[in-house]
């Protein structure tokens, strides 16, 4: 029983995973840019949500109202200033300055809130509660939302990408922006416009995990950043769907891992993305190589 | 051959390739000074230089084997760490053993460069932005699996023996020629690999990849050599850095910090030449002495200092000085001369092609 209850943890934290993964995965994809301040940026928009809650006293859940619409500007303005003039470089000064910019925000956030761990909305009834499946199986509400909410913001993102005008736009651009620009596309503000979605999703993933855990500095790489490569990674590229699979199987690696061995679960994740790295390097859903 | 040959043959009668506009004797010459004046230090000064000197060591040592990877080979990786912990855990390990631990910063560094076999084997399949985030998470793991080992020390880490029969200014003074030592060694290993015939093929790689490979370069075996080499040099900074902190703690060693400094160093001197470590180590150093006691501010503008650099001077500080004095403290490349006239031809070889 304790078994089926990992599995269960592991598919519920593996939507948290997919969430991270979504705002990296739509940068590389449009972009071709690999965002190593993810990370540190999803910390800082859980910053910004405690922030918000405290100032304005408005209900936890409701922060994200705020905080999604402040990182989505924020992204805009980062990718249409340094991360596009970095692109117009090389791809090896976009991963100096987002590289830099991981380590000025983490030692920044250490100097400014120090290095204490926050929570959001503790003591809340979301956050701490859960039900029971069976006697030995418990699982708390807050899993299965985020669970939801990653399938909501996937079914989103690829509803929007695959029907919408503007998302026919973002692929066209990805696919070949001299191309899109020659057919009267703005691709630097469409490059714009896809940061600031990715921006978005990395609010919601920021404000998930400060609920979910604790948010810390350190947080941002050391989970946030790597958790959602591995996911990427597993799951494959250039599919949604393959995001919130590899999410759901590091999830499960974990949770199995940390049932063998409390002090192994985030080990047995990594050992099971670097399997997949060696076996199946274009992931366990696409047939495309990887780049 | 017969359109080669009259060419070849023009070539060598009006033009002479030389290494350098000046003479190399004359720069070894200084080289050979300053490491001997350096070597003197410990006689000179007293604990506290010799002890910053060291840390300088270190950083210009990482900094030197970032610029291999990344400013040669096209390999940025954000994991270097894992190197500078294996190097201070394989000294710890063998002073547990009893080997001296000045005596196991040799055998840490080949350790290291062993290591980086199968790791290069995990990651070599990915490119750019892949392979920097999957070095940062083969670090992670290695940490995690170190950590595991409760007999070196688990997850808090612990001091290192084998220092009990030193006199302390011994030590200091031991510790400062063995940090001196590995970075004199690192400098000349990346100097002498740029001057072999793989270097040729390194710098055809910095400059031009897909032109590279066209012509027949071997990228991806150049590629496993320059990531075995930086893997060595780094793990023994680490070794280095074990022996001067006298205490190896996992979250200390492998720290994203070393590469955040040693890729800081290498952006802002310049990338892709040997004297642009230097001038960022330099640069390093004065940050983090003048904000020593503002805790984590001087990586923070060291990060933002690297960022600019970036985006506004590509070749870095020592790009700048290049431009205007058209100087080498490390001749790699070639310069093609003409006999009659006194004046040179920068443009001929092939460290001046795409800048």
């Amino acid at each position: 029983m304790a078994w089926v209850n990992a599995i269960i943890q592991g598919v519920l934290t593996g939507g948290l995973y997919a969430l991270f993964a979504c705002g990296l995965s739509l940068m590389f994809g449009v972009m071709k840019v690999v965002n190593l301040a993810h990370g540190d940026l999803a910390v800082v928009a859980g910053y910004v949500a405690i922030g918000v809650i405290t100032i304005t006293h408005i209900p936890v859940l409701w922060s994200f109202v705020i905080v999604v619409p402040v990182m989505a500007a924020l992204g805009y303005a980062l990718q249409r200033t340094i991360i596009q003039s970095a692109l117009d470089r090389s791809v090896l000064t976009t991963l100096i300055v987002t590289f830099g910019l991981s380590i000025v925000i983490e030692n920044g956030l250490l100097q400014f809130f120090s290095a204490n761990t926050r929570g959001i909305g503790i003591g809340l009834g979301l956050v701490t509660d859960s039900f029971n499946l069976g006697s030995q199986i418990q699982i708390a509400y807050l899993l299965v939302v985020i669970f939801a909410v990653a399938v909501a913001v996937l079914l989103g993102l690829q509803y929007f990408l695959s029907r919408s005008k503007y998302g026919r736009l973002i692929r066209a651009v990805a696919d070949d922006k001299e191309a899109a620009q020659l057919a009267g596309a703005d691709y630097r503000h469409v490059f714009g416009i896809a940061a600031a979605l990715a921006f978005g999703t990395v609010a919601l993933s920021g404000i998930a995990y400060g609920m979910y855990s604790q948010l810390s500095p350190t947080t941002g790489t050391d989970t946030i950043l790597l958790f959602a490569f591995a996911a990427v990674v597993i799951g494959g590229l250039g599919s949604l769907w393959g995001t919130l699979l590899g999410g759901v199987v590091l999830g499960v690696a974990q949770q199995v891992g940390a049932q063998i061995n409390i002090a192994d679960e985030v080990l047995a994740g990594y050992i099971v993305f670097l399997a997949v790295l060696v076996l199946r390097p274009q992931g366990l859903t696409s047939r495309r190589a990887q780049p | 051959v017969s359109t080669v040959t009259p060419t070849a043959e023009r070539v060598g009668s009006d033009f002479r390739v030389t290494r350098s506009q000046r003479n190399v004797a004359w720069t070894g010459a200084v080289a050979l000074i300053v490491v001997v004046v350096l070597a003197r230090f410990p006689y000179i000064f007293y604990a506290g230089t010799t002890t910053i000197l060291v840390q300088a060591f270190i950083v210009l040592t990482l900094a030197s084997m970032w610029n291999l990877m990344a400013g040669y080979a096209g390999l940025v990786s954000v994991g270097q760490q894992a190197f500078v912990g294996l190097g201070a855990y394989f000294v710890l390990v063998l002073a547990l053993h009893g080997t001296d631990p000045f005596a196991a910063l040799p055998v840490a560094t080949i350790g290291c460069g062993v290591a980086a076999l199968p790791l290069w084997w995990l990651v070599s399949r990915l490119r750019s932005g892949y392979f920097a985030i999957a070095t940062w998470v083969l670090a992670a793991t290695v940490m995690l699996i170190i950590e595991r080992f409760s007999s070196i020390g688990g997850g808090t880490g612990m001091p290192l023996p084998g220092f009990a029969g030193f006199n302390p200014t011994l030590l200091t003074a031991y510790t400062y020629w063995a940090a001196l030592a590995v970075t004199v060694a690192a400098l000349a290993a990346v100097y002498l690999l740029l001057r072999s015939r793989l270097g040729l093929v390194l710098t055809a790689i910095r400059d031009d990849e897909v032109a590279a490979r066209s012509s027949g370069a071997r990228v991806g075996l150049v590629r496993l050599l320059v990531f075995v080499v930086a893997g060595a040099g780094c793990g023994a900074a680490g070794a280095v850095l074990a022996i001067s902190s006298l205490q190896v703690q996992p979250s200390a060693v492998f720290s994203v910090q070393w590469t955040a400094e040693m890729a800081f160093a290498t952006i802002i001197g310049g990338l892709g030449t040997i004297e642009g470590p230097i001038i960022g180590t330099a640069v390093y150093m004065v940050l983090q002495q003048t904000l020593a006691s503002y805790n984590a501010w001087y990586l923070i503008i060291f990060g933002l200092v690297a960022i600019i650099v970036a985006l506004v001077a590509r070749r870095g500080l020592w790009g700048l000085v290049d431009e205007r004095l058209h100087l080498r403290l490390f001749p790699v490349g070639y310069y093609l001369r003409s006999n009659g006239s006194a004046k040179p031809r920068r443009r001929g070889g092939a460290t001046e092609k795409a800048r």
